[in-house]
């Protein structure tokens, strides 16, 4: 097959419970012109796609622990083999939860330490943007972005082993700051160690944040730095057709 | 299931201060955590501690945060659950 897609396609993953899969099919409809596909957790295929989303809300209820019984969902061998392959895949808030219990990526999300809900708009300072070319690539090291979060349940913890770890491998990427970029406990909304709002895995391709980018994406909304995100990956998908094309 | 030591438990603190305001004043150190209960078969002892140790493993707790420990409570006989009230 020579064909290559002219337009991302994503693949955006439904649980029973899953709340934002509509507006990541809006952003990818309306807003950008892309290709999307809503994927039924008990499919075991993507299909054709250049990215996969798990987006927020509760999956299988949350029950147990977020994201718990949604990593055994079929859905998951799928995504489990398209970021083995190196597909770029981002959960998003309870995508997030999702993406560590699978294993995808380290660490656990708690109640967040003052035990409520927050919704709100967050400042978010971004570094070692290389690290997660396929989601951040077109932001800069130490940029502010603004963007929603909504949650409980968005307190990352770790071991301090993991924690070191993911600092010296750059692979925080996304911290709470305050509207000066200062990383500090006011500015962090859920107790996050260290105020970390977002990780790559090893590899780069795994992103997994707890803020909106959806929720970011037309001025009517309140801001569009969540653009950005989807900007940055349809320039890393740009250059690697090769690789874009092999999932044809 | 019970929190690992390192990690913080709003819950508990919470709760920690409910009941010193109640007047229980020398409440501290408390810790939140979780129960399940469920009826299940095994062919002995040693199979049952080794299904819920795997149980406990790839779902009901996550390593990350938690640690499991469990009880096991034989029926009286064939087809009883020691789970439901009598």
């Amino acid at each position: 097959m020579t064909v290559t897609a002219a337009r991302p396609r994503i693949a955006v993953v439904v649980f029973p419970g899953t709340w934002s899969e509509r507006d990541f099919a809006h952003v990818a409809a309306e807003v950008l012109g892309w290709e999307h596909r809503l994927v039924w957790h008990l499919e075991d295929d993507l299909g054709p796609c250049d990215a996969v989303v798990l987006p927020g809300g509760f999956a299988h209820g949350d029950h147990l622990r977020t994201g718990a019984v949604a990593r055994f969902s079929p859905v998951m061998r799928a995504v489990e083999a398209f970021a083995a392959e190196g597909g770029a895949v981002i959960g998003s808030c309870n995508g997030f939860q999702v993406l560590t219990e699978a294993g995808l990526l380290p660490g656990a999300l708690m109640r967040n330490d003052h035990l409520e809900f927050r919704c709100d708009w967050q400042w978010l300072r971004v570094e070692h943007p290389a690290a997660a070319p396929a989601w951040l690539g077109d932001l800069a090291d130490g940029e502010l972005i603004s963007l929603p979060i909504s949650h409980g349940e968005g307190r990352y913890v770790a071991d301090p082993a993991t924690l070191d770890a993911l600092e010296a491998g750059g692979r925080v990427v996304l911290r709470y700051a305050d509207a000066a970029g200062a990383v500090t406990p006011d500015a962090n909304p859920n107790g996050s160690e260290r105020g970390i709002a977002g990780i790559v895995n090893e590899r780069g391709n795994v992103l997994g944040l707890m803020p909106h980018p959806e929720r970011a994406s037309e001025a009517e909304v309140g801001g569009t730095d969540g653009l950005r995100l989807f900007a940055s990956l349809e320039r890393w998908l740009q250059q690697r057709p090769a690789a874009a094309e092999r999932r044809l | 299931m019970s929190l690992r030591g390192g990690i913080a438990d709003p819950e508990g603190q919470t709760i920690g201060s409910a009941l010193r305001s109640l007047g229980y004043a020398s409440v501290s150190d408390v810790r939140s955590g979780k129960l399940i209960r469920f009826a299940f078969e095994a062919d002995d002892h040693a199979a049952a501690e080794a299904s819920v140790d795997e149980m406990c493993r790839r779902l009901l707790a996550n390593p990350v945060m938690e640690v499991a420990s469990w009880e096991l409570r034989a029926a009286e006989q064939a087809g009883d659950s020691p789970v439901l009230p009598s």
